[in-house]
């Protein structure tokens, strides 16, 4: 089976070359049976990459400890749902992953374009077997994952040795989310590379039109959706697994995941400009490039060793390899972008301030502020000891320093955006648009500063967070109450109706309020409490409205791993509300201990409850109990960003035959997208335009 | 052209407050790295300055004290003692022989005050490159032999 793996991703590399090769020779040539050969041995390099995949799952699944991989990761107790996930858990496995999430990537987009956009097709395939070439030399040549163990014999030849049993899994990643936040991560990272290779074929062949913004709309999508669910996913892991009371550290793996993710969100915004008003055409192009470029960035940051990290990878010989291929993506980017840029000229100016194209342009510059803020200081070490010789790092301070204005900023154009007006909007219109929403916003804010909350960047969150699920709210409604008085359906139908005719806008809606939950639920960290103490049974620790009552200590031991486990009440006044049980787990494979908190989730408030470990004088065991407002709203707001992109990523369903044909008579420009509305409200729209309606 | 000016205005506004709130940020924690060695030959200006410090916890020197932990930190062939009083408890990872990265003060004893300790235990990360094939830590048993 190694053996078979390994020749699989040997052949594999053979074909993504073959494909970088034959395709530049299609594209000079004009030879259809060129294409059509690139494109199959771009199809072969996806079969040939799930191949090895799949032997090294075998592998991991039949434990064959002769393989180093195997040994490093894997142990006979191992439960087979984390065999599963030791695949990726190290760095050669996890480059594979890599590899053949890209590789279905790929050829998903191959096999659905087959035949078709003759003249852009084949730069993207060279593109994307390039950006393949490169995994897949790594995959063979620099971190294989099918490298046998062995050691020097008594006359110095090396001989194979095969242990008995593996040195086990990392116990912080046996835990259900790990077998899935590292595939949602990973696949939103390689899902970047699609819209990167259609943007960088479409300037290299010169292609004109917004076409690859149309093509890729939906990749990208799927890209940011898994990108959003994997930080989410890590945020939780950290928070649930890691015991220390918090979701988010300002980790340079978990910066690596954010930028892209902030670049991601700027292009999906900013194509719109593009669509509608053909502007921003440069910055598009730059934007997705510079996305793929800090995809691969985070990839680099989490493997080289570069920046310190709390869960990257060994240093390793592999950071060459990354900055080389970052150079020569940059290379061609900008060769092609100094060749072809009249290709990219703007069709339309700016004409006002207060206009949908400055509210984008501003969410586009705050995100990209954003992500070159979390840049330098992921990256301040090693700038800074390039500059001044000292090595110096900044703590979570600046990272919160900066970033949480400029996401305030953004939450208050994720209300105001959506509303303005393409080209330019009255005074009028906003006052009708926002007066309303703004007001209640303001008196939730004031509210919560008379019941107590006095944290100001809270406050200000609340406020916006009102006034922008507000403005969310009055846009559905306004849309269904227009649909309902037509139709006669009842209003909840009348929102379904009108989300299913442009799901793309609605959608966007829904994800946008799925944000505010996010940042309702990050603003409740400025109230979080904690209370350390040594328990014994019977002992109690008061925290916010809960009393804990520790009662038992147990041992009890599980198939890979033997815990220590605390039994507490919780108590909230004299009534009983729930029993806890945080553990310490020891696992023998590799002699490591972790943690297993235990948490009461309710939308007020989290009790964060972690067996510390026992106190070193007395033997007594630490309980560290955490109090932790509002969290359950991150991961509330995070399944509905989710949901919301699945939404947006639906096809319109057309309105009934009549009324489309009535639309179509008098409505050209509201059957369509309103490029000049004064309120830029579907409904609105109607409405002003045919008082019928 | 007006308009050009109103929104560079705007740009400017927002970049110039992102930068001094970076600026401000910088200021309230930047911490050195330093290596165990440097520090004694450190100004005086510079030892006083927040720091972080890395190195393998020596065999048999973690002390538990009330209130604090005690332990030496190796590399580079120097030695360094460090006394941890965060409130946090210490990592699972922080073990006899794990690597460990210190964060806090050094005291004009000789002394280490850390606030952070980060640990990666040796044997959960990967051999450097080169020693895989070698074994990987494993004592080349005869009778494991495949």
């Amino acid at each position: 089976m190694d053996l078979l793996g390994f020749f699989a991703l040997n052949l594999a590399f053979v074909c993504a070359l073959y494909a970088v090769g034959a395709g530049t020779a299609a594209i000079l040539t004009r030879n259809p049976f060129l294409v059509k050969s690139a494109r199959h041995a771009g199809l072969a390099v996806c079969i040939l990459i799930t191949l090895g995949t799949a032997s090294l799952v075998y592998l991991f699944l039949t434990d064959n400890f002769s393989m180093a991989y195997v040994v490093g990761h894997s142990n006979r107790e191992l439960p087979t749902f984390y065999k599963f996930a030791a695949l990726w858990s190290g760095q050669e496995g996890s480059l594979l992953f890599w590899s053949w999430l890209l590789s279905v990537y790929v050829f998903s987009v191959l096999f659905t374009y087959r035949g078709r956009h003759p003249e852009l097709m084949p730069y993207v395939g060279v593109v994307l077997a390039g950006v393949q070439l490169f995994f897949l030399i790594l995959n063979n040549f620099v971190a294989s994952p099918f490298q046998v163990l062995g050691a020097a014999g008594p006359d110095g030849a090396i001989e194979l040795f095969v242990p008995a049993d593996g040195k086990g899994l990392n116990p912080l990643l046996q835990y259900p989310e790990m077998v899935i936040h590292p595939p949602m991560l990973y696949s939103g990272y390689t899902g970047f590379t699609i819209p990167f290779a259609f943007a960088l074929a479409a300037l290299l062949g010169r292609y004109p039109g917004e076409k690859w913004i149309h093509l890729t709309r939906r990749w990208t999508m799927i890209a940011w959706c898994f990108q959003s669910a994997g930080i989410l996913l890590g945020a939780h892991w950290a928070y649930a697994v890691l015991g220390w009371g918090g979701y988010w550290a300002w980790d340079p793996v978990e910066n690596a995941s954010l930028m892209p993710w902030l670049t991601g969100t700027a292009f999906l915004h900013s194509v719109m400009m593009q669509e509608k008003r053909g502007m921003l055409k440069v910055w598009n192009v730059w934007l997705v490039f510079a996305t793929f470029l800090l995809c691969i960035l985070g990839t680099f940051l989490t493997r080289s060793g570069v920046v310190s990290s709390v869960h990257a990878f060994a240093q390793s010989s592999i950071g060459p390899w990354f900055v080389g291929f970052i150079a020569a993506v940059l290379a061609v980017c900008l060769w092609a972008f100094l060749k072809n840029r009249d290709y990219l000229r703007s069709d339309n100016q700016l004409d006002a301030l207060v206009s949908r194209e400055s509210s984008f342009l501003f969410n586009n510059l705050i995100l990209l502020v954003a992500c070159v803020a979390v840049l330098s200081g992921t990256l301040f070490p090693v700038l800074s000891e390039a500059v001044s010789g000292s090595k110096i790092s900044v703590g979570p301070p600046f990272f919160n320093k900066v970033n949480i204005p400029i996401g305030l900023f953004l939450l208050f154009l994720t209300g105001v955006g959506p509303l303005l007006a393409w080209r330019r909007t009255s005074f009028e219109s906003v006052k009708r648009n926002f007066g309303g929403s703004l007001l209640l916003g303001l008196l939730a804010g004031a509210v919560a500063f008379l019941l107590g909350f006095r944290d100001f960047f809270s406050l200000v969150c609340l406020s916006l967070s009102v006034f922008v699920a507000l403005t969310i709210a009055s846009e559905f409604l306004r849309g269904a109450l227009v649909i309902r008085g037509r139709t006669g359906v009842n209003l909840l139908s009348a929102v379904g109706r009108l989300t299913m005719r442009n799901t793309r806008r609605y959608g966007g809606y829904v994800v946008h309020f799925g944000m505010v939950l996010v940042f309702i639920g990050l603003s409740g960290a400025a109230f979080n409490r904690d209370k350390q103490m040594e328990m014994a049974p019977g002992s109690r620790i008061e925290i916010g409205p809960y009393t804990l009552v520790c009662q038992t200590f147990t041992t009890r031991p599980a198939q890979n791993y033997t815990a220590e486990r605390a039994t507490i009440e919780v108590l909230r006044g004299s009534r009983q509300v729930m029993m806890l049980y945080p553990e310490r787990r020891f696992y023998p494979a590799n002699e490591q201990a972790g943690t297993m908190v235990s948490i009461f989730s309710t939308l007020r408030e989290d009790l964060y409850v972690v067996y510390a470990g026992r106190s070193p004088e007395s033997d007594q065991p630490v309980i560290h109990a955490y109090l932790n407002p509002l969290v359950k709203w991150i991961w509330l707001g995070g399944v509905i960003v989710v949901l919301g992109t699945g939404l947006a990523l639906l096809p319109d369903r057309q309105m009934g035959l009549a009324a489309r044909a009535r639309a179509q008579k008098v409505l050209p420009v509201a059957a369509a997208k309103p490029v000049s509305a004064s309120a830029g409200s579907y409904g609105q729209e109607r409405r002003e335009r045919n008082p019928t309606l | 052209m007006q308009k050009r000016v109103k929104f560079g205005v705007g740009v400017g506004i927002i970049l110039a407050t992102v930068s001094a709130l970076a600026v401000v940020g910088y200021r309230e924690q930047p911490t050195y790295y330093h290596t165990i060695r440097e520090l004694p030959n450190l100004k005086p200006s510079d030892a006083r300055q927040r720091m972080r410090v890395a190195g393998n916890v020596e065999q048999g020197s973690i002390v538990r004290l009330p209130g604090r932990v005690d332990f030496v930190l190796q590399g580079e062939g120097q030695r360094l003692s460090i006394s941890y009083v965060g409130k946090d408890p210490l990592p699972d990872t922080f073990v006899d022989g794990s690597q460990a990265l210190v964060e806090g003060r050094w005291m004009r004893d000789g002394r280490f005050v850390a606030e952070k300790v980060q640990a990666k235990c040796a044997s959960k990360y990967e051999a450097a490159p080169g020693q895989q094939k070698t074994g990987d830590g494993y004592p080349a048993d005869p009778n494991k032999k495949g």
